[in-house]
């Protein structure tokens, strides 16, 4: 489904932030993209959505991520980004919801129960009409991972989905995650929330590829995690990390 | 609660007016749109002595306040800034125009004075047809109708964005001079030699926040074309608005209405 080979993207000309990044997710897998601060896990996820420029190839489902063909592969991706202030621009959570299925050509009334199927799977009636500058931190990103959903993609690009919420709402994304049959690329520093969600593990360490395998094999792999500072999860590691 | 706190909440005070519901709300923007226009052309063309004719153009924005429900006093507090811009664009007229035009009551008028009254006045009516049309319509429904009358999608989404690209930065603003006076107590206002950087962050930041946000728009499908806002149709009763009102309209630019009714009066009086 998604398709990368020697991506490399520069912010300036100098030093790339992405070298040679190469990997292949298939369809309806479910990925974790794992590096520390800096590593370049947004970098990549807004290259693939044709945001930055790149070198090297990347495919969406056999199709080149080309300025050309930007709205056919966004039309199939969905995209949480890391600060939900970004992500909403409507006056209100509802407006915000049917903004892309109603771009792409739904009806209105499709629109609508959309919006109500996924506000009553993230338990979330009750933002429906509220303005999206009232809400608070965690609201916001609940109701930014409710926008993305509601354009029902072909493939879910989440940028720390979970970061800002509360452990109740954490599990609820966790569980919705799990649901959701679509291929995902997940990144995350709540390393157990990719062991819930995640089969497969890419750990990125200073812009390049530094191990791809089996979450569970991964994640339990002290001495990699360590070497791209990182550390165990925490049901792992238990309170004080040893 | 700073100083940018408060503008960024007036403006988006615009946004929670033009969600409210009431007729004008629920008429068509495109209906609104160019009876607003309509207004604003027959409010200028009047001439600059004909101040008694120009008074009954006061009744459309007086319907509108209490047809839709926005208080007069909110249009008012807005249009401060502007206000007394329009108004001093006359106020040399009777310096220069000081022949006598007409008398009330035994004092003398000049047409200076009344042609600044009539400028005040077609300035005051414009800014009140122009605010209303703003808290009554959504900025994406309004986008739409521009769309509709076939203006570049270019100019359009231009505009659209200026306007998110206002509360963006009004909202960087306001959370950078929060922090700055976090660590910085006592202080009133931004150092001056804070100033330079301050500025070029903000810009920086806004600049960020407006690309983040316009690629999320994009994102989601947005092509320049406003699907998602106008999804009403335009009916009968948005065609009847808008020619009952502009036919309204040019009637009373044609005959001196408040004129005719004075004469009516006085004439039936004597
Ligand atoms: N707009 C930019 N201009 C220049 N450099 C940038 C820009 N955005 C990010 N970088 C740099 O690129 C590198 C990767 O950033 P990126 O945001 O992809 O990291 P990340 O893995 O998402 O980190 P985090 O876990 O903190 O979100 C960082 O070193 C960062 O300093
Ligand atoms: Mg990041």
């Amino acid at each position: 489904m998604i398709r990368l080979e020697n991506v490399s993207v520069y912010y300036t000309k100098d030093a790339p932030v992405l070298r040679n990044v190469s990997f292949t997710v298939e369809k309806g897998e479910a990925v974790g993209l794992i590096g520390a601060n800096g590593a370049g896990k947004t970098t990549l996820m807004r290259a693939l959505l044709g945001l930055l420029p790149h070198e090297g190839l990347i495919t969406v489902d056999g199709t080149e991520v080309t300025p050309k063909t930007l709205p056919e592969i966004r039309r199939k991706m969905g995209f949480v980004l890391q600060n939900s202030d970004n992500q909403m621009f409507m006056p209100t959570v509802y407006e915000d919801m049917i903004f892309g299925p109603m771009n792409y050509g739904a009806s209105r009334e499709e629109a609508d129960a959309r919006v109500d199927a996924v506000l009553a799977r993230l338990d979330l009636a009750d933002l429906k009409h509220r303005h999206n500058h009232k809400l608070s931190g965690g609201e916001k990103r609940m109701a930014a991972i409710a926008t993305v959903l509601a354009m029902e993609p072909e493939v879910l690009l989440m940028d720390e989905p979970t970061s800002a919420l509360d452990p109740r709402n954490r599990r609820l994304i966790i569980r919705t995650i799990r649901e959701l049959p679509e291929t995902k690329l997940i990144t995350s520093h709540d390393l157990d929330m990719i062991w819930d969600t995640c089969d497969r593990v890419i750990v990125l360490g200073r812009g390049s590829v530094a191990a791809d395998g089996p979450a569970q094999e991964i994640l339990q792999d002290r001495a990699l995690l360590e070497a791209n500072r990182l550390e165990l999860p925490l049901r792992l590691a238990g309170p004080d990390g040893a | 609660m700073n100083r940018m706190d408060r503008s960024l909440l007036e403006l988006r005070e615009m946004d929670t007016l033009a969600a409210g519901d009431s007729p004008v709300h629920r008429l068509h923007a495109l209906a609104k749109l160019l009876t607003t226009v309509a207004y604003i052309i027959v409010t200028v063309s009047f001439g600059k002595y004909q101040l008694d004719g120009l008074l009954i153009m006061v009744l459309w924005p007086a319907l509108l306040f209490s047809l839709s429900g926005i208080p007069v006093g909110t249009c008012f507090r807005k249009l401060r800034f502007v206000l007394p811009l329009v108004m001093a664009v006359g106020l040399f007229n009777p310096f220069f125009d000081r022949a006598p035009l007409l008398t009330v009551g035994g004092l003398t008028v000049s047409g200076g004075v009344v042609s600044m009254i009539t400028l005040m006045l077609k300035g005051l009516f414009c800014l009140a047809a122009s605010f209303l049309l703003m808290a009554t319509t959504s900025i994406d429904d309004l986008c739409a109708a521009l769309r509709r009358l076939h203006l570049p999608s270019i100019l359009v989404t231009l505009l659209l964005l200026t306007y998110r690209y206002v509360g963006v930065m009004t909202e960087e603003l306001s959370v950078m001079t929060d922090a700055y006076h976090l660590r910085a107590p006592g202080q009133r206002g931004i150092r001056f030699a804070a100033w330079g950087s301050f500025l070029g962050q903000l810009l920086l930041r806004s600049m960020d926040r407006a690309e983040e946000l316009y690629g999320s728009m994009q994102l989601r499908g947005f092509s320049g074309n406003f699907a998602y806002a106008e999804d009403r149709r335009f009916t009968g009763r948005d065609a009847l608005w808008l020619i009952l009102w502009t036919a309204a309209f040019v009637l009373c630019r044609l005959y001196n209405i408040p004129g005719l009714l004075g004469r009516l009066l006085t004439g039936g009086i004597r």
